[in-house]
């Protein structure tokens, strides 16, 4: 592709600095009619912006707002897309990854029927021993056999191109086409680009193509039937009738190029090469990795090699005949680089394709080399591992050998079958003239936000061309953000990170201490750092390495204290404007006042609709910014002596030291193939290790003021704040100032009793503090437990937490674990997770697994839970000091109800089977122990400790037989003990795409407890419409608030009526939460929990969560209730409602939280109406729910029935 | 019966104006009011604290939420456009313009100089016919003199007559050291008229939760006595028009008030315990009243009991305290 000299018809195109989605999604708003989504990452965007515009009223290129609706998976939304289209709509979707794995079915229907769509796909990798969110073409190339035309864009600029391409091409080869690019590169690297024009559209789109589609399109008026079942004697020829369309269509997509390049002046080929004319060495590939390796071909070609790159643009249909054509006559060797893997396949699929081109070429006789080149494949990228010149400079250097390794890797190092290729890690290709700079924020402080304020700064108010792109780490509270940013006079082709950077700011002076920041910065670069310490002192404070670096490196030193600014211009915790304020000021990237007036115009335009107080505070931390700003004097020496802070203790065992610490150190990519396990199973007890210290202030317990009733430990989302009893022998070694209290209750009395808080693990929410019900008798505002600033008491309390830890953890059958503190004296087997600060989940999960982890096994579905319970580098699930604890595995999104569902089945069929072999062995091993093995009750803690007591008496006589049926027994043993299902996710899973398999497995009667965390939206994608989504919220893909009511899960779960149900709300009642846990897990059959998990998609203060809780139910908007098909049984009413009428109106739950209240500020009279619906919804649901509770009044009198008899 | 007053320099066609309450948040009840007789509407308040901080409130949860992490950009959709609370509120003035007959005051609340006094100009623009300028300020600084805080409600009144062309009614509290200064000064400083006084929602505490909770008791009719007492010394003292606010329940409430002085009085309480039909019954009662009596017109009886109209000014200060031990003895 070549960038235009000369517009063609004289037209200007506006410059706009937006990402690959935002791309793709403009073209494709912009030439349909219908949009189905599902929100899957990194595409959700996608359906977010289509989403966003309808809902503003953005219409289509023939004047009508397309329709957007959200489904309840990919699968449905592919099924949705279907039915418009074979109704004769325009019709597209967005997805991703497993999403573009479940339209799979609908894609065969949809390119049988000869139907034009375009599906655009941010690509990502496919979960196989882990699930990732990164980029590959795993998903796209599992759809290799479905019959559509896969076309591939590089960059954002071609995202946008070859999205209008697609949609032009599909019409006229009735072909459907997947546009993809690469997730998590271009799909997030926000770029300027040149925009389409309505007229370039019109002009590519041919409308008499439509009206052919909407004359096929099923119509009662014209009847016709589509969708057949065929017989083998039709079925291969039927499918055979479309290949001259597939014959066509190549050639249809190389006219629509042409035609799109007479129009907007880029010309594009089904595969465009770009190097020498006379090059020998090709490297053949497709997605984002074509532009790195343009610019190594251009850079090698300066320095007299004869190199060449062939960009795939149309990689299905697969033109032979062009891909010959293009590659140069003079090729001698050709590398396929492939960024997917097909494990047990002969080579990949594009190696496998050009492999296939040439050897029928040779066959033809049509090879337009001398020779047959050699042809090697290897796999680059997945999961956007780093692609980089170096890399493809490696490959060139690979082709240039006479015997080059073939089926290679690159970018890793594979110590076990050796396939990579060695590289040059310092070969560069970056031009001088680039400006790069890299920014190290919080996920909190806004330095994202702004960094992409600056590159629309610098790309719509400079000549220059500008690129972002940001990486996050996997924790959700304390999130560290990486930006990358570059800009320059010329196109920037450059989608990997950057590693030499003349711009580096450090936004958390606490980041010193964890990385190297200044590992990147290049000789004579500027360093830039927020630090509350001024240009005089702060040299003193600073890490030995980073004083190294700022003086060998000889970089220009400037300090500001932001959070100075922040607090003196109300900005609060959010730094943004001050950092970017800083960057223009220093960079010289604009005039200083031109800078400045950016800066505000682009104040104005974000938050200038938010109101003049937004505007006015973001003004005055511009105004204030520079006369803080501080040029440092680097002294000539390194003073300092102080090291980085080792990731984690050397008391972790050997592999968290080998290879979890090496990930939290950011040096994860340095990790050879040998580190990890073969399939993915990583052990337990991780998150421990990990201390994080975000808090910047934690709970102190006043033992004085404590009246003991554990409230703080059981809402702590991080389980940061412990208690324990013990035995007063036990503080002989305590720290000075651990704190100790008599127990007050009669169960452990004259034993000692205390709060303890993890003080690096704690992320200071507060949520304790806010639930403390002990205030002080002579000042209120102090409670029991009380934030004080962290660090000067983070040592002291750090030992104190490990004392606590070797404190001995309490005889499980000691304790009343149906209470709020007594289940709080349960060590908890979860703990530390990277949640939201202030988690409304995890309180309930933590819960679960003191009560009980040492027997359970986890089947999570894919969303936060799985993302803060399993995304490496550690998990929050532990062992106990038995080494017991939950096992816990995620399989899907959609089939996690049938996944525990499995669980169940095995553990059933193996405690039946090792029962079977007691009864037969019992002549052996003791009748009398194989009659209480059997037969043993284990319904309470006891029963389970005597139970796991005869299985180790059992496995003792086991050694020593020799009956081949022993062994199977031993192998099998411990299925004799209780074991405890929980089947846990969010209600994006449980409402929407996992519903159908819930429905199966409550139906099963299996003893299964279900565990829905509901947050009411999707949680992980940013909060986008589930089917609990209540009415009148807005949420993403509901912009003017949901129309509809909240699905009544729990009501639709008791018509079972051998399921056990629960509405729960820990906020409101701590004590029907436990006792709903503990029936859940007694009830014998399928058990179902619907938990209200606050959540900051709700927009709220996430320190008061558990108080909107409270009046969520307090309005009547979560009633607490329990359906306990038992007391049936014993004759009882099962059904049990648990919390008051409502006593407040609705309202005054709603106006608390952003997802409400903000329907108000966007659509008032809208938010009016649904206010005045959902309060019906509420009465209507607690009319139900009472008349259900007061059906069992004289529940034990004889109702009139109808019997058989 | 001629009941017309003046009051702001607007003619009304009676004395009852329902003050700044929950009535005037929608454009019908608002209509309800109109139509029970009411001369005039006050809209309920526009905060200071709800034009800065819902602004910044919005922007915090939005913003400090975004960007955060890999899979969530930020976790609700942008509008297009916002309507913030002072958004509503100039629409509600606009749509209240159209649909009523009765003069509409805005009410804008607050104590600092900043940014939320373009709002007044903003309500006159949308077609106030004037504005009540509550000042609600409590000090609790001990270093915070009577005197600066006379300041800042004048230094406010001037920024906002400043913005403004039409009336404006300064809504003040009865704690000024003297009121009639105060009153002076801030007529001085381009008040229009005084509404007096108002009520300060009281702050509670719930003994049970150890909390301080917000409290609101509606008035009752023994609540004019202190309006009463300060019209009828200000009415001789002022040009600028006079509302009583607090405790004006019944007919006779008002004829007090404005025999003590008062151009319009101002209804709450009332409203909120009987609804709009209130206005009816009270302008009823004024009616036959004053046809008992024999009075022609409210500007007859306007001030005739004030401090300078009655034959006894001292019943009006100090001595009568005197007075009024002695008779309870």
């Amino acid at each position: 592709m070549s960038l235009p000299t000369e517009k063609p018809n004289g037209r200007s195109r506006p410059m706009v600095t937006i990402d690959g989605n935002e791309a793709a999604a403009y073209v494709a708003h912009k030439l349909n009619e219908v949009i189905a989504i599902y929100p899957i990452t990194p595409s959700s965007t996608m359906g977010e912006w289509a989403d966003e515009w309808s809902a503003n009223g953005r219409k289509n290129l023939w004047g009508t707002v397309p329709l957007v609706v959200e489904m309840q998976s990919e699968g449905g939304a592919a099924g949705a897309v279907h039915g418009a289209l074979q109704t004769g709509a325009l019709s597209t979707t967005f997805t991703a990854s497993q999403g573009l794995l479940l339209m799979i079915p609908n894609m065969f229907k949809i390119a049988g029927e000869l139907t034009p769509t375009v599906f655009h796909i941010a690509a990502r990798t496919l979960a196989t021993h882990a699930l990732s969110i990164f980029g590959d073409h795993s998903d796209v190339m599992s759809t290799r056999s479905t019959g559509w035309a896969m076309l591939a864009s590089a960059s954002v600029q071609e995202v946008m191109d070859l999205a209008l391409i697609a949609h032009a091409a599909t019409l006229e080869a009735r072909v459907p086409f997947l546009h993809f690019f690469d997730g998590f590169r271009t799909s997030a690297e926000v770029m300027k680009i040149e925009q389409l024009t309505d007229e370039d559209m019109r002009a590519m789109i041919n409308e008499d193509l439509i009206a052919a589609h909407r004359a096929r399109a099923l119509s009662p008026d014209h009847p016709v039937l589509r969708g057949s079942a065929q017989n083998p004697d039709v079925f291969f020829q039927a499918r055979e009738a479309n290949n001259p369309f597939y014959a066509a269509c190549a050639s249809v997509v190389q006219k629509t190029m042409d035609k799109f390049a007479s129009i907007v002046g880029r010309q594009y080929h089904l595969f465009d090469y770009v190097g020498a004319p006379d090059a020998e060495r090709v490297i053949v590939l497709m997605g984002s990795g074509c532009e790195t390796v343009h610019d190594t071909v251009e850079h090698l070609n300066t320095y007299g090699e004869r190199v060449g790159v062939l960009k795939v643009r149309l990689y299905r249909p697969f033109s032979v005949e062009h891909f010959l054509k293009a590659l140069p006559t003079t090729t001698k060797a050709i590398a396929v680089l492939d960024r997917t893997k097909e494990p047990g396949a002969s080579g990949e699929p594009l190696y496998q394709d050009v492999i296939t081109a040439l050897m029928e070429s040779v066959m033809n006789d049509l090879l337009p080399f001398r020779s047959l080149p050699k042809i090697i494949g290897g796999r680059y990228g997945l999961s956007s591992k780093e692609f980089t010149p170096a890399m493809a400079k490696a490959v060139f250097d690979e082709l240039a050998k006479p015997n080059p390794k073939n089926h290679f890797t690159l970018g890793i190092i594979d110590d076990v079958m050796h396939t990579n290729l060695d590289y040059d890690p310092t070969f560069t290709i970056e031009p001088d003239d680039v400006v790069r700079a890299i920014f190290y924020g919080l996920g909190a402080d806004g330095t994202v936000g702004a960094n992409k304020n600056s590159i629309k700064i610098i790309g719509e108010d400079t000549d220059n061309f500008a690129q972002g792109y940001f990486v996050y780490d996997s924790k959700k509270s304390g999130t560290t953000t990486t930006s990358h940013l570059r800009f320059g006079p010329r196109p920037i082709r450059a989608p990997y990170l950057i590693d030499r950077a003349n711009f580096v700011a450090c936004h958390q002076w606490f980041f010193l201490e964890k990385y190297d920041v200044l590992k990147a910065a290049i000789p004579g670069g500027t360093f830039l750092l927020n630090s509350i310490y001024g240009p005089d002192e702060v040299w003193g404070k600073l890490p030995k390495q980073i004083q190294r670096q700022i003086i060998d490196k000889k970089l220009k030193f400037y300090v500001i204290d932001a959070y100075k600014v922040a607090q003196k211009t109300g900005m609060g915790g959010r730094i943004n404007t001050i950092m970017q304020t800083c960057f223009f000021a220093i960079s010289g990237v604009l005039p200083k006042e031109e800078a400045i007036a950016a800066i505000k115009n682009s104040i104005q335009k974000t938050y200038g609709k938010k109101g003049e107080a937004v505007v006015r505070k973001n003004f005055d931390a511009v105004d204030q910014t520079l006369a803080n700003l501080f040029e440092v004097k680097v002294p000539n020496e390194v003073t300092s002596s102080m090291e980085l802070l080792p990731p984690v203790s050397e008391q972790a065992p050997a592999f968290v030291k080998n290879v979890t610490a090496r990930i939290i150190a950011g040096e994860g990519d340095s990790l050879p193939v040998s580190a990890f396990p073969v399939d993915g199973t990583f052990p337990t007890g991780t998150a421990q290790w990990e201390k994080r210290n975000i808090a910047l202030e934690i709970p102190v317990w006043e033992s004085e003021l404590c009246i003991q009733c554990n409230k703080c430990a059981i809402v702590c989302p991080h389980a940061a704040i412990r208690v324990k009893v013990y035995d007063e022998k036990e503080l002989a070694d305590a720290p000075p100032t651990f704190k100790s209290m008599p127990y007050k209750g009669t169960e452990f009395k004259g034993m000692k009793y205390t709060v303890q808080v993890a003080p690096e693990d704690c992320t200071g929410c507060e949520i304790c503090v806010e639930v403390c019900p002990a205030k002080s008798k002579s000042e209120v505002k102090v409670k029991a437990i009380n934030m004080k600033p962290q660090p000067p008491i983070r040592e002291r309390e750090k030992a104190n937490f490990e004392f606590f830890l070797q404190l001995p953890e309490v005889d499980r059958r000691d304790v009343n674990v149906e209470t709020v503190k007594g289940s709080q004296f349960l060590q908890p087997l979860f703990e530390f997770s990277g949640a939201c600060s202030g988690c409304g989940e995890t309180p309930y999960v933590k819960l679960v697994s003191q009560l009980f982890g040492d027997r359970m096994i986890v089947a999570n579905a894919t969303g936060c839970s799985s993302i803060y319970g399993g995304n490496l580098p550690t998990t929050p699930w532990t062992k106990n000091q038995d080494g017991r604890g939950p096992a816990w595995s995620n399989s899907l999104f959609e089939d996690n109800a049938e996944f525990g569902l499995g669980m169940r089945l095995t553990v059933d069929k193996l405690n039946e089977m090792a029962k079977e072999l007691v009864l037969e062995l019992s002549s052996t091993i003791g009748e009398e122990l194989a009659k209480e093995l059997v037969e043993a009750n284990q319904s309470d803690e006891a029963g389970i400790y005597e139970q796991r007591e005869r299985v180790r008496i059992l496995k003792q006589k086991l050694e020593t037989l020799k009956d081949p049926r022993a062994k199977r027994l031993l192998d099998i043993a411990d299925y004799l003990v209780k074991r405890s299902i929980w089947i846990m996710g969010g209600d994006g899973w449980a409402y929407d795409i996992g519903y159908g398999g819930l429905d199966h497995v409550l139906a099963s009667g299996r003893n299964v407890n279900i565990l829905v965390l509901d947050t009411e939206v999707y949680s992980n994608t940013g909060g986008q419409m589930s089917k609990s989504t209540p009415r009148g919220a807005i949420a993403k893909f509901a912009a003017a608030g949901k129309p509809t009511q909240k699905k009544d899960l729990g009501l639709i779960a008791m018509t079972y009526g051998n399921v056990y149900v629960a509405r729960v709300a820990m906020g409101a009642n701590d004590a029907q939460t436990v006792r709903a846990i503990l029936e859940a897990e007694a009830y014998d059959g399928p058990s179902l929990i619907i938990a209200y998990s606050h959540c900051i998609a709700h927009g709220i203060n996430m320190a008061k969560g558990m108080a909107n809780q409270k009046l969520a139910v307090d309005t009547g908007y979560w009633p607490l209730f329990r359906y306990n098909p038992m007391l049936e049984k014993e004759g009882k009413h099962p059904f049990k409602l648990d919390s008051k009428a409502p006593k407040l109106p609705l309202k005054e739950f709603m106006g608390l939280e952003v997802r409400f209240n903000m329907l108000d500020k966007t659509y008032p009279e809208r938010a009016k109406e649904l206010l005045t619906l959902a309060q019906e919804d509420v009465n209507i649901r607690w009319g139900i729910y009472e008349s259900l509770a007061n059906a069992g009044n004289g529940h034990e009198k004889k109702h009139d029935t109808v019997t058989t008899s | 019966m001629d009941l017309t007053t003046t009051y702001l320099g607007l003619k009304l066609k009676n004395p009852i104006v329902p003050s700044a309450s929950p009535f005037s948040h929608t454009l019908d009840s608002m209509k309800r009011l109109e139509d029970a007789g009411a001369s005039a509407v006050v809209m309920y308040s526009l905060f200071e604290e709800q034009i800065e901080h819902e602004a910044l409130a919005l922007d915090h949860y939005l913003s400090s939420t975004a960007e955060s992490h890999a899979e969530a950009p930020d976790y609700f959709p942008e509008p297009a456009e916002y309507n913030l609370g002072p958004d509503q509120y100039l629409g509600l003035i606009r749509h209240a313009k159209q649909s009523l007959e009765i003069p509409v005051i805005a009410s804008l609340n607050g104590v600092t100089v900043g940014g939320w006094i373009e709002y007044a100009k903003k309500m006159q623009d949308a077609g106030a016919d004037a504005l009540e300028l509550n000042i609600y300020y409590i000090p609790t600084h001990p270093t915070m003199t009577g005197q600066e805080v006379e300041d800042r409600y004048l230094t406010v009144l001037r920024e906002v007559k400043k913005a403004v062309t039409i009336p404006v009614a300064v809504k003040l509290s009865p704690f000024f050291s003297s009121i009639p200064n105060i009153a002076a000064r801030l007529e001085k400083a381009g008040a229009d008229g005084l509404v007096l006084f108002n009520r300060f929602y009281q702050p509670d505490i719930d003994i049970d939760q150890l909390e301080v909770v917000p409290g609101v008791v509606l008035s009752t009719s023994d609540a004019i006595r202190l309006p009463l007492r300060w019209i009828a010394i200000l009415r001789g003292h002022l040009r600028a028009s006079l509302a009583a606010t607090s405790g004006v329940h019944t007919a006779a409430d008002v004829l007090k008030l404005v025999m003590a002085g008062a151009d319009v009085t101002m209804m709450c309480s009332a409203l909120l315990k009987h609804g709009p039909k209130r206005v009816t019954e009270v302008l009823e009662d004024l009616d036959r009243w004053m046809q008992e009596h024999e009075y022609v017109s409210i500007e007859q009886m306007k001030g005739s009991m004030s401090q300078r109209a009655v034959a006894d000014p001292s019943a009006f200060e100090r001595a009568n305290y005197m007075k009024a031990l002695q008779r309870y003895a």
